[in-house]
């Protein structure tokens, strides 16, 4: 076995609130090979942006341990942070907001660069115009602000910054959710034909399973900032054992015309994370619930082979 | 188009020949929709699909007659709403239809409520309006309205923000609905809602139209919704419908080539991955489109012909029309 290129073990992050605590990633484990992507799926307020923010020390964690590289890396002073910021970077959602309007193409792409000051400005000007090939943008943008360009172009710009320090992780939070199909499937692309030449590893957090199931090696599913279900991408549809899994895969639309589709639909709506009461996060929407799911937390098991789930009954529903 | 049907099934809604534009001094004139023609019966749905900018809202708008004057302006066209045209109507006379007898659901259920009034008071109002009920009739609606749309009634003095988005959304569709409008034009209805309350909300709207006999235009950019709950399909690209008729049809054949696009542009939830096949380029600019065909600057088929002269709707059989002169390769 390799050693993972970043390993994170029963990761909290709680945040105090008038009401109490709330528990956006609680106990959460998982590692990332390089070169790998992991997906990170769940619905809006499950807690996978919060978890990405932590493993990059966006946010401090509340307990638990993050292992990038063989070194422990949960609690670092600012000049290696500084280091380590370097190599781990981030592709936020939004294009719109994610780039400072009142800087051009160039200097979003070479702020880093000047940061980190580990090149001269003619080798900083080179790479840009490298980045700005790789990404796909056209060189006469390089003195263009932000507003004169679409959405499909702006993500370029926020991922040729992401590579401008050649980082060996990037954490994508829904980098595709703001843009049209035909566009986001033009960034699909590219964000696969980078890791294929630069071996990135990848976290890609979205709500889209089609999008997660394209892009992934292997497979989070998050409900009230916990893991309930881990699964190799090619299995999590044939295979899926969790009962919330089910239901988020029988609720997204597929466009096929099917008049006999028949569909589970939850009950309610997602619960508070908000002093979260014991037993499982999601027995009180699911069909299956018994005694036991209420009164305990059930542990994340491993059912099949590298294939985990957090439910009392799993092997009912394998 | 659909000839034969007439006499079964009556024609509530006919869109024909909208051409509307936004003008602005600094870019020109915006050709936002040019052209379209389409129907709807008794109890049908239908589909309008397309990207960002292809011109659906401004559709469903003048159909409302919301349509911000200026800068927009409806050059030419009819739309007749159960044989009347509404472009004609009086404002005072088009007051009393809107919310009545066609009623919109608009995409952000954040913003579309009033976030100073009760929930209740928000459909009793609507209520009150059109079907001229007394205060206490009409909450009594309201309240019936509420449980319709899955809400308990002990919540009819909740303000919005003590919401979540989906039962946001159950509410402007229980004011839509309160009514029983003819017509409910739809515009991305649960794009801002997770799958799984999308599942419940797609589900809640389908029952209910079935239930209240109403008519649908549903505006989406998502083909997995379009599939499931729409009856007939409009696939719309700067501002002309390029491909229309039943979902069954449009799904298979996919006879466009920007509809094909769209559909390879997604990744395959069941089957095995494959590279996604993006549509090269960008929609035109709508003050600045193509002369001939406009998919042409894009379109991986298009020669001199495509870029000559506009293409008109071709039947390719008798629930489908395209726009293509290419359609039969």
């Amino acid at each position: 076995m390799t050693t993972p290129l970043l390993q994170v073990e029963n990761l909290k992050k709680y945040f105090e609130v008038p009401q109490g605590q709330l528990h956006a990633v609680d106990d959460v484990s998982f590692s990332i090979n390089t070169g790998e992507t992991l997906g990170v799926v769940g619905e809006s307020g499950c807690g996978k942006s919060t978890l990405g923010r932590v493993v990059l020390h966006l946010l401090e964690s509340t307990d638990g341990t993050i292992i990038y590289n063989g070194e422990d890396v949960t609690r670092v002073s600012a000049s290696k942070l500084k280091n380590l910021r370097s190599k781990m970077q981030i592709i936020f959602q939004d294009p719109y907001s994610s780039l400072d309007p009142r800087m051009t193409i160039y200097q979003t792409i070479s702020e880093p660069m000047l940061i980190t000051k580990k090149l001269s400005r003619e080798d900083i000007k080179k790479r840009v115009f490298e980045l700005m090939d790789v990404v796909g943008l056209a060189r006469r943008f390089v003195n263009a602000y932000p507003h004169e360009l679409d959405g499909g172009r702006r993500q370029r710009i926020g991922i040729a910054r992401a590579l401008s320090l050649e980082p060996e992780f990037i954490v994508c939070d829904e980098p595709v959710s703001a843009l049209d199909v035909s566009i986001q499937a033009q960034i699909l692309n590219l964000l696969i034909d980078i890791q294929s030449e630069m071996g990135i590893a990848y976290i890609f957090i979205t709500h889209d399973l089609s999008v997660v199931k394209h892009i992934s090696n292997n497979i989070i599913v998050m409900y009230l900032g916990q893991i309930v279900e881990k699964v190799a991408s090619e299995e999590l549809f044939s295979k899926q054992i969790h009962p919330y899994t089910k239901a988020l895969l029988s609720a997204v639309p597929v466009p096929v015309v099917d008049h006999n589709k028949e569909r589970i639909l939850l009950k309610g709506e997602i619960s508070s994370p908000v002093n979260p009461k014991p037993g499982c996060r999601f027995a009180p929407r699911c069909d299956y619930a018994r005694d036991a799911c209420f009164a305990e937390n059930p542990e994340f098991r491993e059912i099949l082979p590298e294939h985990f789930v957090k439910c009392h009954f799993a092997e009912e529903f394998v | 188009m659909n000839g034969g049907d007439r006499a079964l099934n009556e024609t509530i809604l006919s869109v024909k020949n909208l051409t509307v534009e936004y003008k602005s001094r600094e870019t020109g004139v915006c050709h936002a929709v040019n052209n379209v023609s389409f129907e709807v019966r008794k109890g049908e749905t239908i589909g309008l699909v397309g990207e960002t900018g292809a011109g659906k809202t401004t559709i469903a708008l003048s159909i409302m007659r919301l349509l911000p004057m200026p800068p927009g302006r409806v050059v030419s066209g009819e739309i007749l709403l159960s044989g009347e045209n509404i472009l004609a109507m009086p404002n005072a006379k088009m007051r009393n239809i809107r919310g009545d007898k066609v009623s919109m659901i608009f995409q952000d259920p954040m913003t579309a409520l009033n976030p100073i009034d009760k929930v209740g008071d928000q459909i009793s109002e609507m209520v009150r309006l059109h079907l001229k009920l007394n205060r206490a009739d009409a909450a009594a609606k309201a309240a019936e309205m509420l449980e319709t749309v899955g809400i308990p009634s002990t919540r009819f003095n909740d303000y919005p923000h003590q919401f979540s988005g989906g039962m946001k959304q159950r509410v402007i569709i229980a004011i839509a609905l309160a009514c029983k409008p003819e017509l409910l034009l739809a515009d991305e209805p649960t794009t801002a809602l997770d799958v799984t309350i999308q599942a419940q909300v797609l589900n809640m709207m389908k029952e209910l139209k079935n239930e209240f006999g109403t008519s649908m235009v549903l505006i989406t950019h998502d083909l997995g919704v379009v599939a499931e709950t729409c009856d007939r399909v409009a696939v719309v690209y700067a501002g002309e419908i390029v491909e229309i008729g039943t979902a069954d049809a449009v799904f298979e054949k996919r006879s466009h080539p920007y509809t094909r696009g769209l559909f390879d542009s997604l990744p395959d939830i069941t089957g095995a991955r494959k590279r996604l096949i993006p549509i090269v380029g960008l929609m035109p600019d709508p003050t600045a489109l193509p002369k001939g065909c406009k998919f042409s600057p894009r379109c991986p088929l298009a020669d001199d012909a495509c870029r000559q002269a506009p293409v008109e709707l071709a039947s390719v059989s008798d629930t489908h029309l395209v726009r293509c002169i290419k359609a039969a390769e």
